[in-house]
């Protein structure tokens, strides 16, 4: 009996260890994550005129929305900076990690439907939200490049640096951030429903908490480092520095967001996986 | 031993009734605190018997308990059960959708699950794309269904379509497709769940075949559940019958769908009454004709006998008594009537009569029948009841060709052939 036991392909049971994380399974459906990610991006502006158009006019009104309201109304500064370039580094790179946190934060109930059908590994879902989500940065960063080169081709005050290199990696920080904060918001709220209606404006509140608006050179001190505890700052910050070189550049800023990114990855996976297996009885 | 592919020990399901609210954070602190002890959980003791139609005591029910059983490579398993008998929760956990409290299942190979086809499908996408994208979903690989896409259009007859967004489909259309991807993928082991209760019957016979090459000829093993006996009966050899959570049968079909309808025609009665009940059927048994023994079997071409009960609640003069004979798939095969002999009765109140008719002979093909009775008065119906009870005709003597009669043939004629003359 005992040597029959090692022919199981499958076996279920109540629940399994905490980093039983099955990332065998998630790679065998690896074709799966890519229709997801077609899905998200075909049917999102199916029956729309302007189709994939959408992507480049989202953040190109909210840029200019911003130079409006926050560079000529109230009079922020951008640090010499042309605002709509100034502001468009910001909402790209912020848009990334917000869309990534939203999105998937809402995994479990959206899905639920399906999750109740079929059995894959549920993470799939976040990880195609954050590839169909790189997809949009893409376009919406080719956007900004071409802002940036009009600017430059136009004489302005801007000059990419070495950081350029860290861009990859600043893309990483933040699919990590908005992945595992994502996952461990999904997690909770297939319970408690109240985090979702806490995070559709705590995510804008967490915008205002980072120097997506205002450069982190003109922050009073004692505000400073309320500001440096979010994650996202020295990131959109490095960004900003890496393409039109200002705005501060910090190594152990960019270790402590670093270090945030990894630690609240590693818990969302562990306790998305946990309630993944039980959810169902819950949403 | 060895082509065992799925083995199911002790699993339970437990759910928690009513809204998860006030309490839910108390229970789960509670519930933690026990196991940092390193205690047993404590709401796994309570919980009570999975009975819909009782008040619940506890918060927490029992949805399955304690459920053992074995599927062996290529059997297609039949789980049938009144509602809320367990059924759903025991496929979902076969499919992981959601994990067991207790207990474990062991399986070999790929499980997949058709339940409720078509999840995934997603509205705006056509149906080439939502191929793709559903059968993903079900576990191919891309290569797989490009492979197959062909045989798949072609299965679900929507050839026309395949370009046209799956929300312009209609809801036959979109089955069709749905079934034609699920049945398509190769698991070792196949889970499905009422997928025959839509679509036409055309469609539905074609279902049926497929998932018989699936069983016979690829020797997959199927799960199956349905609350169409007839469609079990022709599909599974063997059997697991649900009860309020708790397996009452398991083993070969016919013995499991006999303990179904013992067990449902006690109920039968509760549910699918129609009527004023002036008039009121107290019970109605069947005679085989070889033992003369009530029983639920005849020989095919033999006479058979039943015997009815009835009461009369009010008086009628004019009774009339219907009985529908309908094959497994529900389809209407003989009506007789007491009309017919020229038979009306007339009861006064509280009468009880008992009554007797015959059949000459029992000419259907071999299967699983069932009847609904009705008694009328001057055209008022006053009981009637659906799918009374089953019996079975079987091969007799009569038939003598090789194989028995074709189950496929709707009835049987008995001819005598003579030779008139030989030149």
């Amino acid at each position: 009996m005992k040597e029959q036991d090692e022919d199981w392909t499958l076996v279920i049971k109540p629940s399994s260890g905490l980093f039983d994380l099955q990332l065998k399974e998630v790679w065998r459906y690896r074709d799966l994550l890519q229709m997801f990610v077609r899905r998200d991006f075909v049917a999102v502006y199916k029956q729309t005129i302007l189709g994939p158009i959408w992507f480049f006019l989202q953040p190109l009104f909210t840029t200019i929305t911003f130079t409006i309201v926050f560079g000529n109304i109230a009079g922020i500064s951008t640090d010499g900076i042309p605002g709509p370039l100034f502001y468009m580094a910001g909402i790209v790179g912020w848009n990334y990690f917000s869309e990534c946190l939203t999105t998937t934060s809402n995994t479990f109930i959206q899905n639920a439907n399906i999750f109740g059908k079929v059995y894959f590994p549920r993470l799939i879902i976040p990880l195609s939200i954050v590839v169909s989500n790189l997809l949009k940065f893409g376009v919406q960063f080719i956007l900004f490049l071409a802002l940036l080169s009009y600017f430059m081709f136009t004489g302005a005050d801007v000059q990419p640096t070495w950081a350029m290199v860290l861009v990859p990696f600043l893309i990483i920080l933040m699919a990590a951030l908005g992945l595992g904060f994502g996952m461990l918001i999904s997690a909770m709220t297939t319970k408690y429903r109240d985090l979702k209606f806490l995070i559709t404006f705590g995510v804008q509140l967490a915008m205002y908490a980072s120097p997506v608006i205002y450069p982190l050179s003109t922050l009073p001190e004692k505000y400073k480092p309320f500001i440096l505890a979010n994650p996202m700052t020295s990131i959109i910050e490095t960004f900003r520095y890496a393409f039109v070189g200002e705005g501060s550049f910090n190594w152990m800023y960019l270790g402590y967001s670093t270090l945030f990114a990894f630690v609240v990855l590693a818990l969302g996976i562990v306790v998305f996986n946990k309630v993944e297996k039980s959810f169902m009885d819950t949403v | 031993m060895s082509d065992t592919v799925i083995k199911v020990e002790n699993l339970s399901k437990q759910y928690r009734l009513g809204e998860l609210g006030t309490g839910t954070i108390s229970h789960d602190l509670n519930r933690w605190w026990h196991k940092v002890r390193g205690k047993e959980d404590p709401y796994l003791k309570i919980g009570e018997v999975n009975d819909r139609s009782t008040k619940a005591i506890s918060k927490y029910t029992w949805a399955l308990r304690d459920i053992n059983f074995e599927v062996k490579q290529g059997e297609v398993l039949g789980i049938i059960g009144k509602n809320g008998a367990g059924k759903s929760t025991l496929l979902k956990l076969l499919s992981r959708v959601t994990a067991p409290t207790t207990g474990t299942i062991k399986a070999k190979g790929r499980i997949a699950s058709l339940l409720e086809v078509g999840t995934g499908f997603h509205e705006d996408l056509t149906g080439r794309e939502n191929i793709f994208l559903n059968g993903a979903i079900l576990g191919m690989t891309k290569s797989e269904i490009r492979t197959k896409f062909d045989e798949i259009v072609a299965f679900s007859g929507t050839e026309r379509y395949i370009d046209t967004p799956v929300k312009r489909y209609s809801s036959g259309m979109r089955v069709r497709l749905a079934f034609a991807v699920a049945a398509h993928l190769d698991p070792e082991i196949l889970i499905v769940d009422e997928v025959l209760a839509v679509g036409d019957t055309e469609f539905q016979k074609k279902a049926i075949g497929k998932m018989q090459d699936v069983s016979t000829k690829e020797g997959r093993t199927v799960l199956f559940v349905s609350h169409n006996m007839a469609a079990i009966y022709q599909l599974c050899n063997k059997g697991l019958l649900l009860s309020n959570g708790q397996s009452i049968s398991e083993g070969p079909i016919e013995q499991v769908l006999d303990h179904y309808t013992t067990l449902t025609s006690t109920m039968v009665l509760e549910s699918q009454i129609k009527g004023n009940l002036n008039i009121e059927l107290l019970n109605i048994e069947l005679y085989t004709n070889y033992t003369n023994k009530s029983s639920n079997e005849f020989l095919i071409g033999y006479p058979a006998e039943f015997k009815l009960k009835i009461q009369a609640n009010h008086s009628a003069q004019n009774i009339e008594i219907g009985i529908n004979f309908k094959n497994n798939f529900g389809e209407l095969i003989s009506h007789i009537t007491s009309l017919d002999s020229g038979r009306t009765f007339s009861l006064n109140e509280g009468e009880v009569i008992e009554m007797v008719f015959n059949l000459t002979s029992i000419d259907f093909s071999p299967g699983l029948y069932w009847i609904d009775v009705f008694i009328m008065d001057n055209g008022i119906l006053l009981h009637g009841i659906h799918d009374i009870l089953s019996f079975s005709v079987l091969n007799s003597n009569k038939v003598k060709r090789p194989g028995g009669f074709p189950q496929h043939v709707k009835l049987f004629t008995e001819a005598n052939w003579n030779i008139i003359s030989l030149t």
